[in-house]
């Protein structure tokens, strides 16, 4: 669990304990800690890919982590293009994986 | 109604609320991360006499002191419009919308790209991501990465995951394209790395303050820099060295670099891959400016302050009725400029809504002289050329009011 977290530290000190949070990104069931982002607790647990581009379903992972970009949107519960970065997580959360859209209309492609 | 909202709560935000409370105003602060303290959060480095600046220290500090003020911190919420009505402004936001007698933008900065091959691959951030995710949320990005983009801000940061355990292997030059531009350029690299004299005892920086002095030496520099990068805190920084490409199949899995000659073309037959699972493009930083766009709000051009900027002048006024900017939105700098510049606008506000106390003038002229002060001290400078940047849009200021009339 502490693998991906920085709990020693020379000049911040030592992270404090605080509560885990369960919940699920696309149904694999996670651990994070009370007031850190969805962002912050998927990267902690190894997962750097939160969602597809729309079109062309090339992976996307965070990339500014301050709300700027919009890269790190995915699905929490019925909620959709969340921003991972800027989210609380809270206990229970269903965290999803943006997906690629189908694109009906463009030259080529049926369906 | 509200006589203060600030958007933003960073040390221009949180500086502001706090001289606004205190002279009586009712204030409410409002920002879209959920801890207040902007920027200053992750930062943490150094000073010269050896004492460290803790930004989550300082954070608490302003945040303490707002509590105590009773000012309305709400963290979590975004902005998306405001408008300006006859007596008042309307701020909307995600969590309602807002009447408020004064607005002050204190929105920061956000970081330009640098658009490589490869940059949208998961485990490609920008330096500021590492820097949160490394200090404030205190998770791995990695465990050993590459830079590209050198930098005032790439340096400072590379240090902090040092600090951190996170092996960063070295830094590059982006490679050279449409957009990289100067950061691509050996030369104009050097040179602005040589105005950071102050950040940190290096070899590099040591070397950087003599050739500063010349300029033939400098491009000398850059022909004879070695091959194998200068070490600074024991990572090579290669100003003759780019980034071509960054490689992975689902995400990052190394970098592929080049040598590049003194213009920064690269030379194809030295290409070499680098492993690394994490990559941060430094590009630098720039004011954050949309709110102020769409309040209608001149702009100006300034390269000295970072990009554009809403127009304003030494109290931190705009030429537009009720709307006041500070900190990193009037241009770069760092943390404590911004304070003093919140102070500023604090009692700018304070003096235009409570027309009939005199002596808040002497306050207003006194947190001005700070600003000056601190910028004058600063260990981090962003622009050399600082000081002409802030006469020039201060200058635009006047010309606008002039024009009006």
């Amino acid at each position: 669990m502490s693998k991906g977290r920085i709990i020693d530290h020379p000049i911040l000190g030592r992270l404090d304990e605080r509560e885990e949070v369960h919940f699920t990104f696309d149904e694999n069931k996670l651990i994070g800690y009370e007031g850190e982002t969805i962002a912050a607790a998927l990267l902690a647990n190894g997962e750097r890919v939160l969602r597809c581009h729309e079109e062309t379903g090339k992976l996307r992972g965070i990339y500014c982590n301050i709300g700027h970009c919009m890269e790190c949107r995915v699905n929490v519960g019925n909620q959709k293009s969340v921003r991972a970065c800027l989210t609380v997580i809270q206990e229970g959360m269903e965290v999803k994986s943006g997906r690629k859209l189908p694109t009906p209309f463009k030259k080529g492609e049926t369906q | 109604m509200i006589d203060v909202i600030i958007v933003g709560a960073g040390p221009a935000g949180l500086s502001a609320a706090n001289v606004c409370a205190k002279n009586g105003l009712k204030v409410k602060v409002v920002d879209e991360f959920m801890k207040a303290g902007g920027r200053l959060l992750g930062q943490l480095h150094e000073e010269p006499d050896g004492t460290w600046w803790n930004g989550i220290e300082e954070a608490k500090k302003l945040s303490e002191d707002a509590q105590e003020l009773n000012v309305a911190v709400e963290c979590g919420v975004s902005v998306h419009n405001i408008k300006q009505e006859k007596s008042y402004w309307k701020v909307y936001t995600t969590k309602g919308d807002f009447k408020t007698r004064a607005l002050l933008l204190a929105t920061g900065a956000a970081e330009t790209s640098l658009p490589i091959p490869g940059w949208t691959l998961p485990g490609v951030m920008s330096i500021g991501a590492a820097q949160v995710m490394t200090n404030v949320h205190r998770v791995r990005v990695g465990e050993r990465g590459v830079v590209i983009g050198i930098n005032i801000l790439s340096a400072a940061i590379t240090r902090e995951l040092q600090l951190a355990g996170i092996e960063v292997s070295s830094m590059y030059l982006p490679g050279k394209n449409i957009v990289t531009e100067d950061a691509a350029k050996p030369l104009s690299t050097m040179k602005s790395m040589l105005k950071v004299a102050s950040l940190a005892p290096s070899k590099l920086i040591r070397l950087g303050s003599y050739f500063m002095k010349y300029e033939s030496l400098q491009s000398l520099a850059v022909r004879f820099y070695p091959k194998n990068g200068m070490k600074v805190w024991g990572m090579p920084v290669h100003l003759r060295k780019a980034v071509l490409e960054i490689v992975g199949d689902k995400k990052v899995e190394g970098v592929k670099v080049a040598q590049v000659d003194v213009n920064g073309e690269p030379i194809l037959s030295t290409e070499k891959f680098v492993p690394a699972d994490f990559v941060c493009i430094a590009g630098g930083l720039y004011p954050l400016v949309e709110l102020a766009a769409i309040s209608g709000c001149p702009f100006q051009y300034i390269a000295e302050l970072g990009g554009h900027v809403p127009v304003h002048n030494e109290n931190m006024k705009t030429p537009i009725d009720g709307l006041y900017v500070a900190g990193n939105i009037t241009g770069i700098e760092s943390a404590k400029v911004a304070m003093k510049q919140g102070a500023v606008a604090g009692y700018s506000i304070s003096m235009d809504l409570l027309k009939t106390d005199v002596n808040i003038e002497d306050q207003l002229q006194q947190a001005i002289n700070h600003v000056k002060q601190t910028r004058n001290q600063a260990t981090i400078q962003f622009h050399p050329d600082i000081h002409s940047g802030r006469e020039k849009i201060h200058a635009s200021f006047k010309n606008t009011l002039r024009t009006d009339i």
